[in-house]
Order: C-alpha cells, then structure tokens, then sequence
C-alpha cells in the first residue's frame, strides 16, 4: 500500500445558491498521478481550490501526511509543498521568467536577492523534468504552452511535492500535450504526487493511474485508471452513455458566399504583420475549419474579421456587404456573431452578472431596451433564464457575478448567448474548451444544426480531430498565410500536421 | 444581506478610525471626552447644527458622485474642486443676468450649472480618449485653470467684479434662489435636488442600457469592445457627466448657500469628493451617506475649534484618519486589480 499524501474526508463547500462538494471524500497517493474527472460545475476546481487553501470548507478534515492539517492560504498550502497551476496563469507578462518566479519568494544573501543560486536551481529542474523553457525570455513572448511550464517551475521552485494541474491540456496542442505528459511522468517518477484535472478522456487514461470521478459535488468513485474505459468514465460522469463523435449529414451548399475574406492583412499587438494576405470564403450549409499551430496569426485574423483589429490590407465581406473594419455592432446586424478564444479577456464581464452578460451586444436591442435610457429588466431575466435552461449552464442565480460561474459554465453561456442570435455566419475559436463531454456533443450538434439550417461557420481549433470531424474543408495556416485548402476526407491526420508544423515545405 | 456585506467593513472602519482618532487625542494631551462630545455636538446637536452639517454635505454629494461615476467607467476624475467652480460661477450669471419665474429661474442656473461643468469634464474625457492624455493629470489641471480663472472674473478690474468690500459677483436675483429650509440656516433645497440626483444616477448607472455600457467599459474595456459598446465614446461620456455632477454642485452652494459668486468659496468639496465617491465604495445612494459623514465632520471639526478644547489640526487628523481608514482598502485594491488586470487573466473557476 503506498503512502497516502493527501486524504480529504467529508469535504463541504457551500456557496450562496450552491453546493459546490457535498461531502467529499479524497486520497492522492504519493508517486501517482489522480486524474479528477466530472461535468462542468461538478466541483473539481473548488475540491482543489480548499487543497490549496483558496476557499475553507464548511465541514471536513484534510490529512496532510497522515497529520491533520487546517490549509488557511495558499502561502501555507505552498509552505506544506502544495502547488496549483490554474487553468488561466498568474503570470507578471512584462517581467522575464526568473523574475517571475522570483516574487514573492526570493532567496536573499541579507538584504540582496541571490540570483545566482535561483538561476542553478531553476536550471537544474528545467533539465530534470524537461521544462524545455528560456529562463530570461520576457513572458509576454512565451507561447502558452511555456507559460504553463513556467507555472509548473514556479510551483516546483516553492518545493511544490504534491501539484495540482486544472485543465493542463485544455490550451494546448498536441505537441505540447506529449511534452507535458513526459514532464508529469518525470514528477512521478520522484515520487511526487499529482492531480490531474481534464475533460479529455482519453488523456486521463494514458497519464493516470487512479481517477476519480466527480458529480454534482459527489465522489462516485475512484478507480485505477487500468479499470476504466472512456464510455465508463463518461457512464459515471454524466450518468448516461455519451457519444464521442458526431458525423455531419451530407447538405447541399446553393453556393452562396456568406463570409468572403480577401487579401486580409493585419498586425499583431507588436506591429509585426501576423495575417499576410489570406484569402478564402464560407458558403451557406458549410463549416471551413481553420487548423494551425497556436500563433500563426490565426488570432489575428479572427480579430480582423470580427471587428476587434484594423486590418491593414485587404476586404471582408458579410453576404453582400463590405464590411472591412467596421465595428462588431454593424457585424452582428448582418448577422455574424463571434465566439471569442478567450472569455475572460473578451467574452465575459466577469464581475457582472449573468442576466447582464446574457444580453451583452444585445443590450441596446428593442425586445431588451427601452431607447437608451430604460431596460426591459423582466426581459433580461426571462430571456437569460431561457438562455441558462436550453444550454444547462449551472449557475447559482440569474443576479450572481459569473466570477462564480465555473470554467466550463462560463464557456456555456457565451456559447447560449451567441448561438442562440440566430446568425449566418458563426467565428467560432475554440468553441467547446473547457466543456464536458455532454457539452462538447451538445455545441457539436447546434453547430451541425446552424448548418443544416444554412449558416456558413468559420471553426478555428487547434484540436485537430475536432476540425476534421466538423469541417467541410480545412485551411491549415502557416505563419500568417494558408498553405493548403483540403475537403474532409482528403488529408490524413498526419498530413494535416505536417502541414501546420511546416507549411507548404511539407508537401515537397 | 448583501447591504449588511457591504456597508460593515465601513462602519467597522470608521470605528476603527474614530478610536486611533481618540488615542491620537489622548496622546497629545487633549481630553478625549471633550474633543469627541464637540465633534458630536457639533456635527448633531441641535437642528441648528444638523443644518450646518448638511449644508456641508450639500455640495459633498455632488462630488462624489462626480467622482463616482467616473469610476465606473474606469475612469479618475480628479478635477471636481474646478468643476465645482464652473458650475457656481455659470449658474450666478444666469442667476443675476436672466429675468425668469421663480421655478424656472432656479432650474435653468443649475442647467447652467451643469452645462459649464460638463464642458469641463468633457475636455479630458475628449483628451483621453482621441490623445491618450491621462485624465488624472489633464482633470487636475484644468480644475487650477478653472479656480484661477472664475477669480479673475470676479476680482478688482475682472467683467463681473460685483461689489467693492470682496471678490464677488452681485446677488443673484431672488426668483433664482433655492428655497432655505430652516429659518436662520443655509441650509436650501440643494440638499433635496442632491438626494434627488443621487437616486437619478443611480437609476442611470442600474437601469439603463447607458449606464450598463458605461459600467461594461469600466470593468472590462476589451469585453465591451467585443460587444459593440464604443468605448472612447463612453470615456467621453462618463467625464463630461462627471464635470455636470461637479458643476451641479457648484450650482447647488451659489443658488442655496450664497446666493452669489464668491472666488475661492469651496473649502475643497471637489477633493472631499474623491474621499466620498471611495467611501460610498462607487454607490450613488452611498454617496449621500458618505457626504453626510465627511460633512459631519467638517461641522464637527469647526466646532471643535470653536470651542477651544482643541486646535483644528486635530480635528483634521481625525477627519484624515476616518478617509484613510474607509478609502485605504479600496484604493489599495483597485490597484491590485490594475496590477491583476496587467497580468494574464484571473483565477480559473
Ligand atoms: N466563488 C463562488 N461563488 C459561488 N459559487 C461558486 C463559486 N465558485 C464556484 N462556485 C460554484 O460551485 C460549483 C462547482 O464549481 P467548480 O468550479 O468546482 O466546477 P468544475 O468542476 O471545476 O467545473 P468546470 O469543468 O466547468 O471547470 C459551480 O456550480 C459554481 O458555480
Ligand atoms: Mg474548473
């Protein structure tokens, strides 16, 4: 029987309007990796969040070898040897990553900060647990897959011995996903523990070795990782079967130009042109996959399209409109809506509440205004309580800040509140991170719906197989440029990645 | 509930505040039953000085909702004292230069009021938002230009130098005063057109696509973008109704208080605005209660001093120490939130 690191007894965790454990009982072993797996809103983040000392909990006990341990802060969780890495990072942007890791923990010869004996120790782990990463590079210029490492190190630099990932692998592709795992193997192999927080089910099976599944705030059960099969970790999740894929019909396009993008040009925050003329267009009953590796202006190009960046060359169309620049209030009046890559950034106000978030970009709407100076506040609620229902958005009330809301509930709303404008053409950038398995089948299959019904949908994911089972056709871009435009069916998984990791190089 | 949330850690402040108050007192010598009986006395005794108390509060309350919504949209409008100036001044020209009805005269000066205001709020608003200039240093500016400017208007040689003995403009005319409300008090129905406005800008702030924009921007200026709110319009916005609040306010002292122009008038309401605005943590309907307290202390203070049981330095202290206590925390974290808003995100739920 190996060592029991952590053991969480009867954990309790109500907020206003929800619980969020109810009673929830716990064991990580040391030298294992404990995959912790349920739907969006089952508790996972919270269960982690009192491990780590962010929330108290109502009642239950937390053993910490083997002793009874009261977790106050994250500064005493660190102390204990506890690290978290969250799904979103806490990283200080303009600072290098030495400095990073420096605040707040600096080792000091008197009053001077030692960055001699900082830059060994930090070398030393980077080369054993292959956190391949520049330790004086500034992290605004990191990708995020090595600001996550950075995360890891600076977890692993406080002494982290038991180290909690929440949703690791949701922002990062595939590549980095290999990379990641190796590391987690490497923590492993010291003896350390880890918890594994993913939706993606076949990930927990290859990286874990017990996973335990949450619902509704309920443990329902741990297994060994060599015991389960996905369809009966989805069983035990959702409580019913769950498909895995969905196979788009055959429609008919009538060859209608819903979004046509020319010679589009635009730069990054830097000044650098990221989209060097690209050109493509989205027919009625078709989704066009945009598939590439994170950073090769695929931002950039969404940005210009949906309104949020000047371009600096080029047309964008919207049925029969130019619409190039224009604002994304005169965008969704022809019907395009967007869903942003990242909804704390763009897609949400995390500080107001859900009924508010519900109508942004509709909030000046007849059905919700009154001319500027009066709302329809009966039909915000009944409209977001419409939204909440037809899209199982937990939320603990209409009124909370969705600060509240967890990772993958905050996704589902924006999702309801865009999809359900009725649009013609749909931006969507990594439309289904951070849901669960019944909420990726769900989105899969109002997107499907949007295009059986007509729209024209531009799909940006770097989750390859979710592109080549969505897409009609696929564009890879490469370095600001597409290289290649494929039907479904056309090019093998294989190719498709050579093609994003190389560009037109690959073919030849 | 959530009223209770919000307004304990404030009452716990000021508590805290008035006992380091009283320790200060004690340790410089001073008696603290009589310092603390003559700031009470002083602030509430009688009706008399209750009116006094208000009276003060008046011209608060319109500050520090200038202050506050600003503050909402993400904004710091430092300039109110100059506002405030503008206000006054415009609405004693109206006041002494228009022949209305009594109703109507009153109104139009505190339209005049507002209008003079909101131009000087609307110039940083326009300076930041098409320039980039940082409305915490462009507010303050002009609000010295505006000081500077309404005494030159008004002083010996100036247009509207109004009588020999003082720097003041002639009275206003009477179908343009407010109405006091004692007999022997200066305390006028500005005090009800504050409340009243209190409660319109809390409407506009809650209730209204306007006020939901101006809030989106503050909070999260990227996520507003993203949903079709202009956000350079509404920074415009948000400063040109603070300059009104502001001005309002300066309407409020000349056609209640005064009755007249009078340079260097305001002993800092603009400033007690800022305190104000932070103290009602950024809620219209808190700003009446914060604007009573700093004025409650003001009236109390002077009393103090009156009375000679204490210098007026050490009323000043306690009044210092009461901002510091209720504004600290909230200043300290909306710098924290700056400072989290310039890192990556925040914590994953
Ligand atoms: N600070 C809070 N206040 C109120 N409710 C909260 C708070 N934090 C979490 N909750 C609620 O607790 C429940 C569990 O949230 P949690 O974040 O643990 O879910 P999760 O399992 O991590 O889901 P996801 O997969 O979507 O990230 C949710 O219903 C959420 O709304
Ligand atoms: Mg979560």
């Amino acid at each position: 029987m190996p060592a029991e690191a952590v053991r969480m007894e009867g954990i309790v965790k109500r907020f206003p309007g929800v619980v969020a454990n109810a009673g929830i009982d716990f064991s990580l072993h040391w030298g294992e990796v404990h995959g912790l797996l349920g739907e969006n809103g089952a508790g996972k983040t919270v269960l982690m969040s009192i491990l780590y000392g962010l929330y108290q909990p109502n009642q239950g006990r937390i053993f910490f070898r083997g002793k009874e341990t009261k977790i106050r802060s994250p500064h005493v969780a660190i102390q204990l040897g506890i690290g978290m890495v969250h799904q979103h990072f806490m990283l200080v942007p303009r600072l290098t990553v030495l400095e990073n890791m420096a605040v707040g923990w600096e080792p000091r010869i008197g009053p001077l900060l030692d960055r001699r004996a900082m830059r060994r120790r930090i070398e030393s782990l980077i080369s054993d647990y292959g956190l391949e990463v520049d330790p004086d590079a500034r992290v605004e210029e990191l990708s995020v897959g090595e600001q996550q490492r950075v995360e890891i190190l600076k977890a692993l630099y406080r002494g982290a011995e038991v180290l909690i990932l929440d949703e690791p692998t949701a922002v990062l592709v595939e590549q980095e996903v290999e990379a990641l795992f190796s590391t987690v193997r490497a923590l492993k192999e010291q003896g350390k523990a880890v918890v594994f927080i993913t939706h993606k089910l076949h990930e927990a099976l290859e990286i874990c070795d017990r996973i335990t599944v949450l619902r509704r705030g309920k443990n329902v059960g741990t297994l060994p990782a060599s015991e389960a099969t996905e369809e009966r970790l989805a069983e035990m999740m959702v409580g019913r079967e769950v498909v895995f894929t969905v196979t788009p019909e055959p429609v008919s396009s009538q060859g209608q130009v819903l979004l046509s993008v020319e010679g589009l040009q635009a730069r990054d925050d830097r000044g650098v042109p990221a989209v060097r003329g690209v050109s493509f267009e989205v027919y009625d009953h078709e989704i066009l996959g945009i598939a590439g590796v994170q950073g090769n202006g695929q931002k950039e190009l969404v940005e210009a399209i949906a309104g949020l960046r000047q371009p600096t060359g080029g047309r964008v169309r919207v049925g029969e409109r130019e619409l190039t620049g224009q604002s994304p209030s005169k965008l969704a009046a022809q019907g395009l809506v967007h869903i942003p890559e990242d909804r704390h950034l763009r897609g949400l106000i995390l500080t107001f509440s859900v009924e508010e978030n519900a109508v942004l970009g509709r909030h000046r709407q007849p059905r919700f205004a009154v001319g500027p100076w009066a709302q329809r506040r009966r039909a915000i609620r009944i409209y977001a309580q419409e939204l909440v229902e037809r899209f199982s958005v937990s939320v603990p009330s209409l009124s909370a800040p969705v600060r509240t809301l967890s990772g993958g509930n905050q996704q589902r709303l924006i999702l309801a509140r865009e999809l359900s404008r009725d649009p013609q053409v749909i931006v969507a950038v990594q439309p289904t991170r951070g849901l669960d398995v019944g909420g990726m089948e769900f989105v899969w299959e109002q997107f499907l719906e949007a295009r059986r019904n007509g729209a024209g949908i531009l799909l940006v994911s770097m989750d390859l197989d979710e592109v080549m089972m969505l897409a009609d056709r696929i564009a890879v871009m490469y370095q600001g440029e597409i290289v290649a435009v494929v039907r479904r069916g056309e090019a093998t998984k294989r190719e498709l990645g050579l093609l994003m990791l190389r560009g037109k190089g690959a073919v030849d | 509930m959530r009223w209770i949330r919000e307004t304990g850690p404030v009452v716990g402040a000021i508590t805290l505040a008035l006992g380091v108050g009283a320790i200060v007192t004690a340790l410089t010598g001073y008696s603290v039953p009589q310092v603390f009986r003559h700031l009470a006395v002083g602030a509430f005794g009688d009706w008399y000085r209750l009116a006094q108390t208000l009276t003060q509060a008046t011209p608060i309350i319109f500050t520090s909702l200038s202050f506050l919504i600003a503050f909402r949209a993400g904004l710091f409008n430092i300039g109110a004292e100059g506002q405030l100036y503008m206000g006054a001044f415009f609405a004693a020209w109206a006041g002494f230069s228009f022949q209305l009805p009594p109703v109507l005269h009153p109104i139009v000066c505190l339209l005049f009021g507002a209008a003079a205001g909101a131009v000087w709020g609307f110039i940083p608003g326009w300076l930041r938002a098409k320039r980039g200039a940082n409305e915490f240093v462009t507010t303050m500016m002009l609000s010295y230009v505006a000081i500077n400017f309404t005494s030159w208007l008004v002083a010996p040689g100036g247009p509207f130098h109004g009588t020999a003995w003082a720097n003041q403009t002639v009275r206003i005319a009477t179908s343009a005063q407010f109405p006091r409300l004692l007999r022997g008090a200066q305390l006028s129905w500005g005090l009800i057109v504050g409340v009243l406005v209190a409660f319109l800008v809390w409407y506009l702030l809650f209730r209204t696509p306007r006020g939901y924009e101006l809030r989106a921007v503050g909070q999260n200026p990227l996520a507003a973008e993203y949903g079709g709110i202009n956000v350079t319009r509404n920074m415009i916005l948000a400063l040109t109704l603070a300059g009104a609040l502001a001005g309002m306010g300066g309407a409020a002292e000349t056609l209640g208080t005064h009755r007249r122009f009078i340079e260097l008038f305001s002993p800092g309401y603009g400033w007690d605005g800022i305190a104000g605005g932070l103290i009602a943590r950024a809620h219209p309907l808190g700003a009446i209660l914060a604007a009573v307290m700093m004025g409650a202390l003001r009236a109390g203070g002077q009393a103090v001093d009156r009375a000679g049981v204490a210098p007026a330095d050490l009323a000043a202290v306690i009044q210092g120490l009461v901002i510091l206590f209720v504004v600290a925390p909230e200043l300290i974290r909306y710098f924290r939130r700056l400072v989290r808003r310039k890192k990556l995100g925040d914590i994953e739920l």
